[in-house]
């Protein structure tokens, strides 16, 4: 597994960049992570994204269902994808530290 | 700048630069593969193997040249072909028979869009085939390579690897096989001795560990589970005025519904979710959704004959534990075939089911008595033949639908029929795509079979390729605009393959038309459909 410094510590990461322990993530990590991403500072609307999305992994164990995410933080799609150009779940779940969804999705 | 796992990356004009005639410079044998990114899936994380008990669970890369075999792994391989050969008839005829007609070999999806030889299902099974003369026939041994055969190397495990997780198991190539061969059941073996020497793809190796772990692919427990519930209930609330509040786990229900989880976390599955639960509602059914058989895809279809049976085994548990008559399942695609041909040998005989009957019509469903299983879009027809359900189709006037035939439901159980009568009933535009494209020889949506994963955009395309131009064509001829499918993995790649062959053309379940198209008791003025978008004219 490819290792990548991210917040000043060495993070195991996925092919597709996803840190690979839930655990290690903290704040300076998602903004080596949202680097990249190609999103070079993370503003307020990106922290209360990313935030909402770490917190609703926390409690459920998922990442929400996209509709969900809009409805709770007010953001329509369109404003996530230029927040975060890769989308919400290679985007902005990738920059919480959530691992990437896989099955029928 | 788009990556090799974006659509955006692939230009439509050398995708379809496909040179059938051309001859390849060395033979088959000789050719190695070229591992591209694009056109190969990442390995099974060594966690998820661990998690399954399965063999040789480590860290390793398809474009590294060592991928970390065990030392015996040839000794490995021939043992457990020998053993399969044993066990599976199939798979011994499967091994003799073919005379190498041709007849397959340009039904296939991906050797249609791609021109590689070996996607010929002819030579995808060869690149079996001449490892079982060489080891297990007298002509092979004695001949070698004028019989077709060869030796057991890496290199032919890592043709395996490429190659049989490019075949969707759809079997396109075995309606039109004069003996029959089972393409997918070859792919299945291959996959099967790949497994022993721990080579998974992990977008099929995590949802068989997810579902093992909490009942579903994604992962999703049960809290999670209600909480993802509630939503849809807020939005069937905010589309139609009815409130919902869906049994689960419910014990003494009539009935256990089981579909695939994509249903209840992914666009546009989600919206077939909300049709049953509107469908369920109105009828008054006594019915139930369970957190810990929610899953109605079974991964282990993907990986081996013991993983279906694990994962497949928690249906008629639960069935049993809350006591239901029978069960009912969803739009999902290889669970039918699944459930027809391996769940009541494998995880049967359910003598505590009782034949399935509807408790609104009082059908009989016969067809359904091994496996106590009906489908929803059966249990829908003989509503509406029986004139259970009030449906106002002018609802979905505005929608030209045409409808994709899934592949196991088509051809691993034969419903043809059904999810047209439902259409024709919901719809007033309904158009078919060209015959030789639908019913039992549908095209392949390019994802199945658990290869619908980003890194594999290359092949999902140009596997996609005959099915998006069939849509391109009614989109063209009959200003087609939703394609209806019965499938989560469906929903999930035929978006993909739309934008990218038929741009405009949106994919739907059938469930969501349906209960568009539901006049409900005590409903609202139904100005908003199930995706919360005004209904023209409406």
């Amino acid at each position: 597994m490819a290792t990548l410094n991210l917040g000043g510590k060495e993070v195991e990461i996925d092919e597709d960049g996803f840190i690979q322990d839930p655990e290690v993530w903290d704040e300076d990590v998602a903004i080596d992570l949202a680097a990249t991403e190609g999103v070079d500072e993370l503003g307020e609307d990106h922290w209360k994204l990313v935030h909402y999305l770490r917190d609703y992994y926390l409690k459920f164990g998922i990442a929400p269902m996209i509709r969900k995410l809009c409805k709770e933080t007010g953001f329509d799609l369109k404003y996530v994808y230029e927040m975060f150009p890769s989308g919400p779940a290679k985007g902005a779940c990738k920059v919480a530290g959530l691992p990437k969804p896989t099955g029928c999705v | 700048m788009a990556k090799f796992d974006e659509m955006e990356y692939y230009k439509q004009a050398e995708l379809l630069n496909i040179d059938y005639d051309q001859v390849p410079d060395s033979d088959w044998m000789d050719t190695p593969v070229d591992f591209r990114p694009g056109t190969f899936i990442y390995p099974g994380k060594p966690a998820r193997l661990e998690y399954l008990d399965l063999p040789n669970a480590r860290e390793w890369s398809v474009l590294e040249e060592d991928w970390k075999l065990q030392d015996n792994w040839k000794q490995i391989v021939l043992e457990g072909m020998a053993e399969r050969l044993t066990k599976y008839r199939s798979f011994k005829l499967f091994m003799d028979v073919c005379v190498r007609c041709g007849a397959c070999a340009d039904k296939c999806h991906f050797y249609i869009g791609s021109a590689d030889p070996k996607n010929m299902p002819v030579l995808r099974a060869e690149l079996l085939r001449s490892i079982y003369r060489k080891e297990f026939t007298m002509v092979g041994k004695v001949l070698g390579k004028i019989a077709g055969a060869r030796e057991l190397t890496i290199d032919v495990i890592k043709e395996w690897f490429y190659y049989f997780f490019q075949c969707t198991e759809c079997r396109r190539c075995s309606v039109f096989c004069p003996y029959g061969i089972d393409t997918a059941e070859i792919t299945m073996m291959g996959r099967e001795l790949l497994g022993l020497l721990g080579l998974y793809v992990n977008w099929i190796i995590e949802p068989c560990a997810n579902c093992f772990r909490t009942g579903n692919h994604l992962g999703i427990q049960p809290h999670a589970l209600k909480d993802i519930f509630e939503d849809l209930c807020d939005d069937i609330k905010t589309a139609t005025g009815i409130e919902i509040d869906p049994p689960f786990n419910k014990k003494g229900a009539d009935i256990l519904f089981v579909t695939p989880s994509g249903d209840f976390f992914a666009e546009p599955g989600i919206f077939t979710c909300m049709g049953y639960l509107i469908l369920f509602h109105e009828l008054g059914l006594n019915y139930t959704w369970s957190t810990y058989a929610s899953e109605g895809g079974n991964f282990g279809l993907f990986t081996s004959h013991e993983m279906i049976k694990r994962l497949n085994a928690k249906m008629y548990m639960e069935a049993e534990r809350l006591g239901v008559k029978w069960i009912l399942g969803g739009e999902c695609g290889h669970m039918w075939r699944v459930i027809n041909q391996y769940m009541d040998t494998m995880n049967g005989p359910a003598d505590f089911l009782e034949v399935p009957k509807s408790p609104i019509t009082g059908t009989v469903f016969e067809n359904a008595k091994s496996t106590k299983m009906v489908h929803i879009m059966e249990f829908v027809s003989d509503l509406i033949k029986h004139k259970k359900l009030k449906l106002d189709p002018s609802r979905n006037d505005h929608i030209n639908v045409t409808f994709h035939d899934s592949c196991n439901p088509a051809r691993g159980m034969g419903i043809i029929e059904e999810p047209r009568y439902v259409l024709k009933n919901i719809c007033n535009n309904f158009y078919e795509m060209p015959e030789n494209t639908i019913r039992e020889q549908t095209f392949c949506c390019g994802g199945g079979a658990g290869l619908g994963t980003d890194e594999n955009m290359e092949m999902r395309l140009r596997g996609g390729l005959p099915r998006g131009a069939a849509v391109r064509y009614v989109q063209e001829q009959f200003n087609v605009n939703q394609l209806a499918c019965m499938c989560a993995i469906d929903r999930a790649t035929l978006v993909t393959v739309c934008n990218y062959w038929a741009p405009g053309v949106e994919v739907t379940g059938i469930s969501e038309l349906l209960a568009n198209a539901m006049v409900l008791k005590g409903e609202n003025d139904r100005k908003l459909n199930l995706r919360l978008e005004e209904i023209p004219g409406k």
